[in-house]
């Protein structure tokens, strides 16, 4: 019997060889699969087993990180006035993942970037628990504050830049949402999350980056500028030839009027910017013709994405027919801006032609405040010369200056305005409230410290009255004197 | 382990005992749970855990008495069995404690802390081991109970379907009022390698040689394959009314391995392994628990019900684990859930905690185990005590195969528990009593032979020299 015994015990090491291979090819082969995979439990208890790193504003940091009861998840991350601060951080939750900053910088915030290995080895070695670095942005907590507030319970957005340099100073955007209501994963942080994803006004937009608005006469700044580029005016000063109502191209006779009678007729460039004269720049985006229009709202960024770093959507000036592209020229028809970009129009133009590559995140910090990643400003682009910069810039200043409703007392006299309304029409036949837009931006001897894009998408209020002037030029006024009192510190 | 001149435990008369071997290892049998536990208090609570002590002399008084019983009963028997078991027992022992510290798997509704109880079997393990040792002088009086074992064996396993309940889709176990829930089929095991060696070491020369060669290989007649057919029946019956794959796959696999033994044709061997593939196909394709195993196991990591199953956790713990283990104490094994994860799949707490190393070493154990149980079979120098080491070391393999095979992903998961390691009153009993049989077999197999009487004859032919 011993020869079949050899046999079954040859067999017996066969499987017990079989199982060794199995082994080995689950531990070492398939490991690196299997600890990242989505489902694997272990990879969210890690990321909350020690406090995340903070986002900064203003040396403080605007999101916390706190202690819980639960097993798994040590920690639970907070926010500091959250509903203020979430279209600038996202959120993080355990149960619903990341967003924007919170997500772009993930890696930092948790402490596993490949750049904070030495740290994290030296803290292994001393004993201590990994920690997460800090994201310091550029945000002024002030202008926030003030764009926050001023929107209050409107539907609406607030971004205001540093034309100088492209820091983005204030990224408001409301409604908003608490993201501490959904931190963990709890049931109630399910129904905080549910009720939030199917909210009509969806508070979870980041309405400053993500959502697109036609920008209305806003618009008018850029096909000023983008006229005196491609040569079809040379002073601002100079009357034009359009007509009063202007005639469409390419239509049957189908007029554009205006909205302050008697002025617009064959008017200058800054006459038509104080009294928002869609004849004379409908009739100018007609004569610099779609390519040109394109190629200079495209020197300020339109048509692409923009990182900042969260992404932001693109703003959108098409290619058109003629009377499409006269809509466009004064903010309507197929035109689409960000309150980002309109932000930036406004800061190209107070920074003399150069666009600066708007940013949030100045550094990246380890828990010893090694620096990790600097911002370096960069400019985007020329976006016009500086000698269209400086005759837009009075067109601008003509309009604060000369527009009663406009209310700039609390800023000194010192300091140069400009700025521009906008009432954006929308729905079929002008049938929805428009939406309440402006753009402004100051400027003291340093150059400009600060350009403000404003949108409300529904003031709450019967639309007669709905008016750049009346609802968006107070938030700007309030975040400029924010950032220019900061700036006298 | 023999002198170094000879290779094999065939003893061929002054074969050293080795029983102090035994116990040096037994020395280290002992400290390597002992400082698991530590470990384990160190990781938990940063501190040495209160038990340990107790713990530690609890289980070297047990092997010491075991220890004891074998230099005292069995001089002979095989040094490396006893150490390889009480280390097995012990560091599961180990990893259910540590699990126990889980709050979330050690609930009121799971039992509770389950290592005390587990302490408690092992004791009663430990006890019968001795008893086994002690009462049973020679294996072959096991002879004498060849058909009352296969009644008691038959009875243990169809018990569940009519007194059992279900219990995680498989009906494996008997409820005994005042002692708790048993698992019959560990015991089955045992009685039924006693009743196929009886059985096999009577017919094994009909099996053998009546039989006629179609088409190359040797056709057992139709009366001598009809044994088969019923344990292959029955074996299905397990799997249907209990759907116990496993006791059904240990069931049929070491009756064909001990018929192959017994009767030297590899066509027993072919029989045996169609008859349970066709069987196993048509369980799979018929009984709905069966064939979501065998789905679990072609998409481990697939969801079910929106839900992570538990084939998919172990194989996170697997992962997780890589090549040295997040040590004890510092892993998520509990994200298997439930008592499984004390149970059936405390190998993915080995693998996540101890590692690809420390796992494949606790293979190796149950490895070395196995070849001495094989290596008792080849030293017995009588066709019952072969047969029966063989069969204990097969069932002992066939387990640990399907067990640590079906965990790890290589084959379907099947309900059974990893000797001495899992959680469970009766596999540990049961196996420390396999042991116990197997280290009786060896005693007989490498005692020394008598001295041979002196021949008279040899005298009177002497020649006396002047």
């Amino acid at each position: 019997m011993n020869k079949p015994m050899r046999r079954v015990a040859v067999f017996c090491g066969v499987l017990i060889l079989a199982l060794l291979v199995r082994v080995n090819y689950v531990q070492f082969v398939q490991a690196d699969e299997l600890q990242s995979h989505e489902d694997n439990r272990r990879v969210r208890i890690e990321r909350y087993a020690n406090p995340r790193g903070d986002i900064i504003v203003d040396g403080q940091p605007i999101t916390g990180s706190e202690e819980t009861n639960d097993d798994d998840f040590t920690y639970k991350r907070t926010w500091v006035d959250g509903e203020m601060w979430a279209p600038v951080t996202g959120y993080s939750s355990q149960a619903f993942g990341t967003t924007q900053l919170e997500y772009v910088n993930d890696s930092i915030l948790t402490g596993d970037d490949d750049r904070m290995f030495f740290n994290n080895t030296i803290d292994m070695i001393t004993g201590k628990d990994q920690r997460g670095g800090d994201v310091i942005t550029t945000l002024n907590g002030d202008a926030q504050l003030a764009a926050f507030e001023g929107l209050g319970d409107r539907k609406g957005a607030v971004v205001a830049l540093d034309p100088r340099r492209g820091a983005i100073l204030a990224l408001a955007s409301t409604p908003s949402y608490d993201p501490s209501s959904f931190a963990g994963y709890a049931d109630s942080d399910a129904e905080a999350w549910t009720a939030l994803e199917g909210h009509e006004d969806k508070p979870m937009l980041n309405r400053a980056l993500r959502e697109t608005y036609p920008p209305g006469s806003t618009f008018k700044v850029l096909t000023a500028a983008a006229a005196l580029e491609h040569g079809e005016i040379d002073n601002v000063d100079d009357p034009t030839e359009y007509e009063d109502p202007y005639i469409l191209p390419d239509t049957q006779d189908v007029p554009l009027t205006n909205q302050v009678p008697g002025v617009c007729e064959e008017a200058t460039v800054r006459d038509a910017m104080r009294y928002s004269c869609n004849s004379v720049f409908a009739g100018l985006s007609n004569d610099v013709g779609n390519e040109g229009m394109i190629e200079t709202a495209e020197a300020f960024g339109f048509n692409e994405e923009h990182f900042v770093p969260v992404r932001a959507d693109a703003s959108v000036y098409p290619e058109d027919n003629r009377p499409q592209n006269a809509m466009a020229g004064i903010g309507q028809a197929s035109n689409r801006a960000t309150p980002l970009q309109m932000a930036m129009v406004a800061a190209a133009i107070a920074n003399n032609g150069s666009l600066m590559e708007p940013y949030m995140v100045d550094q990246l910090v380890t828990p010893n405040l090694n620096v990790i990643e600097q911002h370096d400003p960069s400019e985007l682009n020329e976006a016009v010369s500086a000698d269209t910069a400086r005759q837009v810039q009075e067109t601008m200043e003509t309009v604060v200056e000369e527009n009663s409703g406009i209310d700039r007392s609390q800023i000194s006299d010192d300091i140069r305005i400009g700025g521009k309304t906008g009432t954006a029409q929308r729905g079929e036949n002008n049938s929805e409230p428009p939406y309440a837009w402006f753009i402004s931006y100051a400027i003291t001897d340093e150059g400009s410290p600060v350009a403000v894009a404003v949108v409300i998408e529904d003031g709450g209020v019967d639309r007669n009255e709905i008016s750049g002037s009346g609802l968006a030029a107070p938030i700007a006024m309030d975040v400029m004197a924010a950032v220019l009192a900061d700036e006298q510190n | 382990m023999s002198s170094s001149s000879n290779n094999t435990t065939v003893s061929t008369g002054g074969l050293p005992s080795r029983r102090n071997t035994e116990l040096l290892m037994l020395v280290f049998a002992v400290v390597i749970p002992v400082f698991a536990y530590a470990n384990v208090g160190l990781a938990k609570e940063e501190s040495l855990p209160a038990g340990m002590l107790g713990y530690g002399l609890g289980l070297g008084l047990l092997a010491g008495i075991a220890h004891l019983v074998v230099r005292r009963w069995a001089p002979y028997a095989d040094p490396l069995m006893l150490p390889i078991a009480t280390l097995l027992n012990g560091l599961g022992l180990v990893l259910i404690w540590r699990l126990d510290q889980e709050p979330k798997i050690t609930t009121p509704s799971l039992g509770g802390a389950l290592a005390p109880g587990q302490l408690m079997w092992s004791t009663t393990g430990i006890a019968l081991f001795i008893g086994v040792l002690v009462f049973l002088k020679d294996h072959r009086l096991l002879q004498r109970y060849t058909y009352i074992s296969m009644v008691v064996a038959l009875l243990l396993l169809v018990s569940p379907i009519f007194v059992g309940q279900e219990v995680n889709g498989a009906r494996i176990w008997v409820q005994i009022p005042g002692v708790g829930s048993l698992q019959p089929g560990e015991f089955a095991k045992i009685i039924i390698a006693v009743f196929f060696a009886g059985y096999l070491m009577v017919k094994r020369d009909a099996l053998a040689l009546a039989s006629r060669r179609v088409m190359g290989i040797y056709l057992p007649r139709g009366r001598d394959l009809g044994p088969i057919l019923v344990i292959w029946a029955i074996s299905l019956m397990i799997l249907i009314f209990e759907t116990d794959l496993g006791t059904s796959l240990l069931f049929f696999g070491i009756f064909v391995v001990m018929l192959y033994v017994a009767t030297e044709r590899t066509s027993w061997i072919i029989f045996g392994l169609l008859l349970s593939a066709s069987g196993a196909v048509f369980v799979a394709s018929v009984n709905s628990h069966v064939g979501e195993r065998v789905n679990n196991w072609l998409n481990p990591l697939d969801r079910v019900n929106d839900g992570v199953t538990e084939t998919a956790q172990a194989m996170f713990s697997f992962g997780s684990g890589g090549l040295f283990g997040s040590g004890l104490g510092q892993g998520y094994s509990r994200l298997i859930g439930g008592i499984a994860a004390k149970s059936d799949y405390i190998l993915a707490t080995v693998g996540e905690e101890l590692g690809l190393a420390g796992l494949m070493a606790i293979i190796m154990l149950y490895a070395l185990l196995i070849e001495r149980g094989m290596r008792t079979a080849l030293a017995a120098r009588d066709p019952f005590g072969k047969l029966l080491a063989i069969g204990l070391a097969g069932v002992f393999a066939i387990q640990v195969f399907v067990v640590a095979g079906g965990v790890t992903g290589l084959i379907p998961l099947t309900g059974m528990t990893m000797p001495f390691l899992a959680q469970g009153g009766s596999s540990v009993i049961a196996n420390w009593a396999l042991i116990a049989l197997l280290l009786r077999i060896s005693d007989t197999a490498r005692r020394p032979a008598p001295a041979p009487a002196p021949s008279l004859d040899a005298e009177q032919t002497q020649v006396v020299r002047p």
